[in-house]
């Protein structure tokens, strides 16, 4: 049982080195790494679409950072290097669309809908008020001359 | 509206949303639109499979064409392989092969091997494919590093494109071409092309 055992913990522990992938080797210089990093956070994986280009290990995605660094390298600047690809695949790669009459209901589509929730609740609360002010005028009359009767 | 079907606003909203919802689920979040749509196409140079000459879109100029991007690795391919041989030989619209990465990173040991040997491999794989599948393409390029696929927006095997005589994309579809694609999408839009 003991050895079973020992034989099941040693799998466990080991098995994860078998789904390990060989280390993509670095570009030499580390200032290229470290833009091409913050650049690729904000870049869509295009095949598996919820991951960043940073954090996909698709062959695309290899191939896109391979592209972005070669685009580092020859001094483009963070803006085009979005541009060479939104060119290529759309607005899609980015995280974060641009501003643009057709991006704006994306943007301020929410503050609008929050606007018009105040607006509403706002409208609510004044009936509301109104409705219980009317009763408690009704009310103090009715107080007032509890006889008359109402003509 | 009055007070008596106010009731019915939030019934109207829901609808609205589930409308919205139905519409989301039918569409594919794979395909994203191209933005090389009227644009024009790339240009490259690529090595035919033949291997006696260089492509490039330019010289086809003057011509309505299609580019297929696909492998013999991409299972895909081979479902819309017949397709494609049985569109060929029914028109006569030229249909030029994009071979993408035949080697892939995975075989890491051919990807070891002096890059001319990579070449005459991926040249080897995929004239045997076509010997045996029939071969569509009046010609096939071979992108090896799948540099070309970038500047064609290529994220998924097989792709399509329509290129018209200015060589101007005109069209673009991600996935297997279908019978249904060619009679409802191609045939129009090459005729319409082929008119002016």
């Amino acid at each position: 049982m003991k050895r079973i055992i020992g034989a099941l913990v040693f799998t466990f522990v080991f098995s994860n080195a078998l789904y390990a992938r060989e280390a993509h080797p670095y570009s030499e210089d580390p200032v290229v790494e470290a833009r091409l990093l913050v650049l690729a956070d904000e870049l869509r994986c295009l095949v598996c679409q919820n991951e960043s280009l940073a954090s996909s290990r698709s062959e695309l995605a290899d191939d896109l950072r391979r592209e972005v660094r070669d685009l580092i390298r020859q001094g483009k600047t963070d803006n085009q290097i979005k541009t060479f690809l939104v060119e290529r695949y759309g607005d899609f790669v980015l995280y974060r669309p641009e501003v643009k009459p057709i991006t704006w209901i994306l943007w301020f589509g929410p503050f609008l809908l929050l606007l018009i929730a105040m607006w509403s609740l706002w409208r609510y609360l004044r009936m509301r008020r109104d409705a219980l002010l009317q009763h408690q005028q009704a009310k103090a009359q009715s107080i007032e001359n509890p006889i008359t009767p109402q003509d | 509206m009055t007070l008596k079907n106010k009731f019915l606003i939030p019934l109207i909203l829901f609808f609205v949303l589930v409308g919205f919802l139905a519409v989301g689920l039918k569409r594919d979040p794979h395909e994203i639109p191209s933005p090389l749509i009227n644009k024009a196409a790339p240009a490259f140079e690529l090595p035919t499979l033949s291997g006696d000459q260089i492509f490039s879109p330019a010289d086809y100029k003057g011509k309505v064409w299609l580019l297929n991007v696909w492998a013999t690795w991409c299972v895909s391919c081979r479902e819309e392989h017949p397709v494609l041989v049985a569109f060929t030989q029914q028109y006569h619209i030229p249909v030029v092969g994009l071979s993408y990465k035949e080697i892939q990173p995975q075989e890491t040991q051919l990807n070891q091997l002096p890059t001319d040997k990579k070449l005459q491999l991926a040249r080897q794989r995929s004239q045997l494919f076509l010997n045996r599948l029939g071969n569509p393409y009046v010609l096939s390029v071979l992108d090896m590093d799948g540099r070309v696929g970038i500047q064609y927006g290529v994220y998924g095997v097989p792709e399509t494109y329509v290129i018209d005589q200015q060589g101007i994309i005109r069209y673009k579809h991600v996935g297997p071409v279908t019978p249904d694609l060619i009679d409802k999408k191609l045939l129009p839009l090459l005729r319409q092309l082929e008119k002016t």
